[in-house]
């Protein structure tokens, strides 16, 4: 923001425009007071108040990955910030000031709120100090290189002479924002680095924290919806004369696609759904089914693809050594947050209001405003805490939803998703099918060529970033191999599923080329003859600290020690999201094929940890994610609609599925790298690998299938 | 009219018998710590204790309650092995979104009340209907056992 020199013209401002976008309306952690005149903003993301509080504004959403804590701890080490009373707040949707630096627009996603506000946020604080330094040294009369801060107050120590941010916060808004204001030296960081404790868990752990879902608006009244089940298709005739004699049933909604049963309570609307006799016209894509829509892929992935990136020449490499070729695929899959979709609305003659947990606040709000035809400074966004986010908040449907329901309801409503809704309503991780041709000469790869087909999510959601015929994220990972080869190519082909809708789900391109890149090079290592940990490491000499993660996780996992009968160990070796992680999994199977996890490890080379607690929480709970998925999900396609309903067929690991994990976090001085869906990412190869070596069977397809490990059907 | 003990408060209110404790704790009460998840008992983000029982709200009709006792996550850290599994929790970081968690401490409270000594297969065996999209079972299965140390 700009400076001025009437500070206190420039809070009333700021302020103003902060009230406008619904800033001041709803805070995180604790009540914020409302700032006093003479506060002090220097930018969009840090507010002091005379009385002392600072209030952090955070750019990014919390959905569990921590991000609140780490966000607040680097703007807090470059202030020299008392750490503990902070206080927090969700940005309000402001494309302008709050859009991610990676991305683009005001998103969360793609493991990337540490890279992307690293450099912005500690010069947000590093700025701010300055200003108070000098501040203090003009109120001195002191030279501000004389000066130190510490604990929000900055220090004379000649004179011992001390004064706290809030009474400097009238001067120091009166002061022009230097520029180039220099970073701390990493080596002096008190806060960075340190597993401090996160800002969100204890209102976590007594029931306080508000996400969308809770929210409470006064006369609120509760929505159970059903759209249709078949893709694109459209409500046909609703018989509601048995709904509306429900007890608590207030009202029947009906639209082109959906109905939704307005009631006293959750229980009520949903009863009161139950109750209507529906109709629907299928539409086109009624006898859309999976085999169908594998049958698509599997014919598109035959023809060439937009090269995503060369090096040499891949098709003479190939021709050149022992040559090996497999297909790998991979399932729909649905994200099933714990949260239900929701989202509360109330249209009122003055505009629209929305209670939501979102990924996408800025983007909520403007399709929420062309929605309702409202200029989208009439629509207030309440962000909340998210009960998972995974991607499927990167979508603004649900708001959509409830907005067109709230255009029939006096007051607002609360639309809540069952949990089959939830599942059946997704935009879906898309399947994807790789190819992959290699060819070994002396225990190296000579030639490799990958091609990946599947659905751009990007060219839909971000389609400014989809040029020349390739999806960025679709092939990350890919083009970027840790592995020295000289020839190699990589192809995308971009075919979009019939009928089914797709989304980011956690771990994004990464998630599907990791597995079939991992997978494959323990193909070629066994083909080469070569433990699949010496192979790895052999062709690991340009990505050193990936070499060295490898080293170490073989070192504590015990690799090459003997294991029981049908036990093996398998490795992931992946550089994702600017972390570099080696993966053991240790897995056994009985003779029925099911699979038993016996033992996890990663170690985990992300830069600078910001948080290393939080590091070793997210790759935790991410390798759970992936190998939940490894081993259970799939989203399958019958009559145009999804088959799976709740968590009866759409199955989690549950606690007695899980052993231990241990995470080594390494200690770097190189810049943050991303860790929320890294270890998604990293599981499911790591077990793959485990497999084939307990069982001998190469499984190319996911999820595992216990039929094929049992010996009794073919991969 | 039903009344309901919750938290040692007693409570009037006027739903449908059929009403599942969650949503009656939620919508008509206010009290949103209780989660909605599945709505079929199959992830336990709604658990409550009915007279220290764990129990899925979200499939128990408020009639079928009488004058047993109910304690939810806004009541449960005034019990001794409540407040210790907060503590726990808090010490060991276990959550990340948290929206699991209030279903997941009443599970663990409960568990601790009937076997204060749990081994992990007691945990696994007790905690198994509680699923974490996050993936925070390990941390759970810590906490669970650091709060069984503290006397």
């Amino acid at each position: 923001m700009s400076s001025t020199s009437e500070p206190s013209d420039l809070s009333r401002r700021d302020l103003l425009k902060s009230s406008a976008a619904g800033l001041l309306l709803y805070s995180f952690h604790l009540p914020v007071a409302q700032a006093a005149a003479a506060s002090f903003a220097p930018n969009a993301f840090i507010r002091i108040a005379g009385d002392g509080q600072i209030t952090l504004v955070m750019p990014q959403v919390e959905m569990g990955q921590g991000v609140y804590t780490s966000i607040a701890m680097i703007m807090a080490e470059e202030l020299d910030a008392d750490f503990p009373k902070l206080m927090l707040e969700h940005a309000p949707p402001d494309e302008a000031h709050y859009a991610n630096p990676m991305l683009g627009v005001q998103a969360t996603g793609n493991s990337n709120s540490i890279r992307a506000f690293w450099k912005p946020l500690r010069t947000a604080g590093a700025t701010t100090r300055a200003m108070l330094v000098a501040a203090a040294a003009q109120q001195w009369g002191v030279d501000p290189a004389a000066c130190s801060t510490a604990a929000s107050q900055v220090i004379h120590g000649a004179s011992g002479r001390k004064l706290g941010y809030g009474a400097l916060a009238a001067r120091a808004a009166g002061l022009k924002p230097p520029a180039n204001v220099p970073l701390k030296d990493p080596k002096k960081f008190t806060l960075i680095g340190k597993p401090l404790k996160r800002f969100d868990t204890p209102e976590k752990v007594n029931g306080k924290a508000v996400y969308g879902i809770d929210a409470m608006p006064p006369g609120v009244k509760f929505a159970a919806l059903a759209s249709c089940p078949t893709f694109g298709g459209k409500l046909g005739p609703v018989d509601d004369s048995k709904a509306k004699a429900i007890p608590g049933v207030r009202q029947v909604v009906v639209l082109d696609d959906l109905v939704a049963v307005v009631g006293d309570n959750q229980w009520a609307a949903q009863k009161g759904l139950a109750a209507l006799a529906i109709t629907w016209n299928d539409g086109a894509n009624a006898n859309v089914d999976s085999a169908l829509i594998w049958n698509d892929i599997r014919q598109a992935s035959t023809k060439k693809g937009a090269t995503a990136k060369a090096i040499g020449d891949a098709d003479k490499g190939l021709r050149d050594g022992d040559r090996l070729e497999a297909a790998y695929e991979l399932p729909f899959l649905a994200h099933a947050t714990m949260e239900p979709l929701n989202c509360t609305v109330h249209i009122t003659p003055a505009g629209c209001e929305v209670w939501i947990g979102t990924q996408i606040m800025a983007r909520v709000q403007s399709t929420v405003a062309k929605t309702l035809g409202l200029p989208p400074e009439k629509v207030t966004v309440h962000q909340h805490l998210l009960g998972g986010g995974f991607g499927r908040r990167l979508e603004p449907d649900m708001a959509v939803k409830a907005a067109r329901i709230a255009q029939h309801v006096d007051g607002p409503v609360k639309v809540v998703y069952s949990r089959e809704e939830d599942v059946q309503q997704d935009v879906y991780r898309p399947i994807y099918r790789h190819l992959f041709a290699a060819s070994l000469k002396d225990a190296k790869i000579n030639g490799w060529t990958h091609r990946i087909t599947g659905s751009s999510v990007v060219a839909r959601w971000l389609p400014a970033a989809y040029t020349h015929d390739v999806d960025f994220d679709a092939v990350d990972s890919a083009v970027d191999m840790p592995y020295g080869i000289p020839h190699f190519r990589v192809e995308y082909v971009r075919r979009e599923p019939p009928a089914v809708p797709t989304g980011f789900w956690r771990g994004v391109g990464p998630n599907s080329n990791v597995f079939a890149i991992e997978s494959f090079m323990d193909e070629l290592a066994r083909k080469a003859g070569k433990d699949p940990v010496d192979f790895r490491i052999s062709l690991l000499d340009k990505t050193p600290r990936l070499k060295s993660a490898v080293q170490l996780a073989a070192q504590k996992s015990g690799w090459g020690q003997a294991l029981p009968a049908r036990t093996g160990r398998g490795i992931c070796a992946q550089v994702a999201f600017a972390s570099f992680i080696a993966t053991v999994c240790e897995a056994e199977v009985d003779e029925n094929g099911n699979v038993k996890l016996r033992r996890v490890l990663s170690v985990v080379d992300t830069g600078i940890a910001v948080n290393p607690d939080t590091v070793i929480a997210q790759i935790q709970g991410g390798l759970i994610f992936g190998l939940t998925a490894a081993l259970h999900g799939e989203v399958t396609i019958a009559k145009g609609r999804v088959q799976q309903s709740n968590f009866n067929d759409y199955r989690m690991l549950r606690i007695n599925d899980v052993p231990n994990i241990e995470v080594h976090v390494v200690k770097s001085g190189e810049a943050p790298g991303g860790i929320g869906e890294a270890g998604a990412t990293a599981g499911p190869p790591a077990l793959g690998n485990a497999l084939y070596a307990a069982t001998g069977i190469r499984l190319r397809r996911l999820p595992i299938d216990r039929e094929v490990l049992a010996g009794r059907k073919q991969a | 009219m039903v009344s309901l003990n919750i938290n040692g408060q007693s409570h009037e209110i006027d739903v449908s018998p059929d009403t599942p404790l969650l949503w009656a704790l939620r919508d008509v009460l206010g009290m949103t710590g209780t989660k909605f998840g599945c709505g079929i008992a199959q992830c336990g983000a709604c658990t409550v204790h009915v007279d220290g029982q764990p129990l899925r709200s979200c499939m128990l009709a408020v009639s079928a309650i009488g004058a047993r006792k109910i304690t939810t996550i806004e009541g449960i850290g005034a019990t001794p092995v409540g407040a210790k599994v907060q503590k726990a929790w808090l010490d060991l970081e276990v959550v990340q979104c948290g929206y699991c968690q209030s279903g997941q401490i009443m599970s663990a409270a409960a568990l601790l009340v009937s076997n204060p000594n749990p081994s992990d297969a007691d945990i696994d065996a007790a905690m198994a209907g509680n699923i974490c999209r996050c993936g925070t079972y390990v941390r759970i299965r810590a906490a669970i056992k650091k709060a069984a140390n503290v006397a």
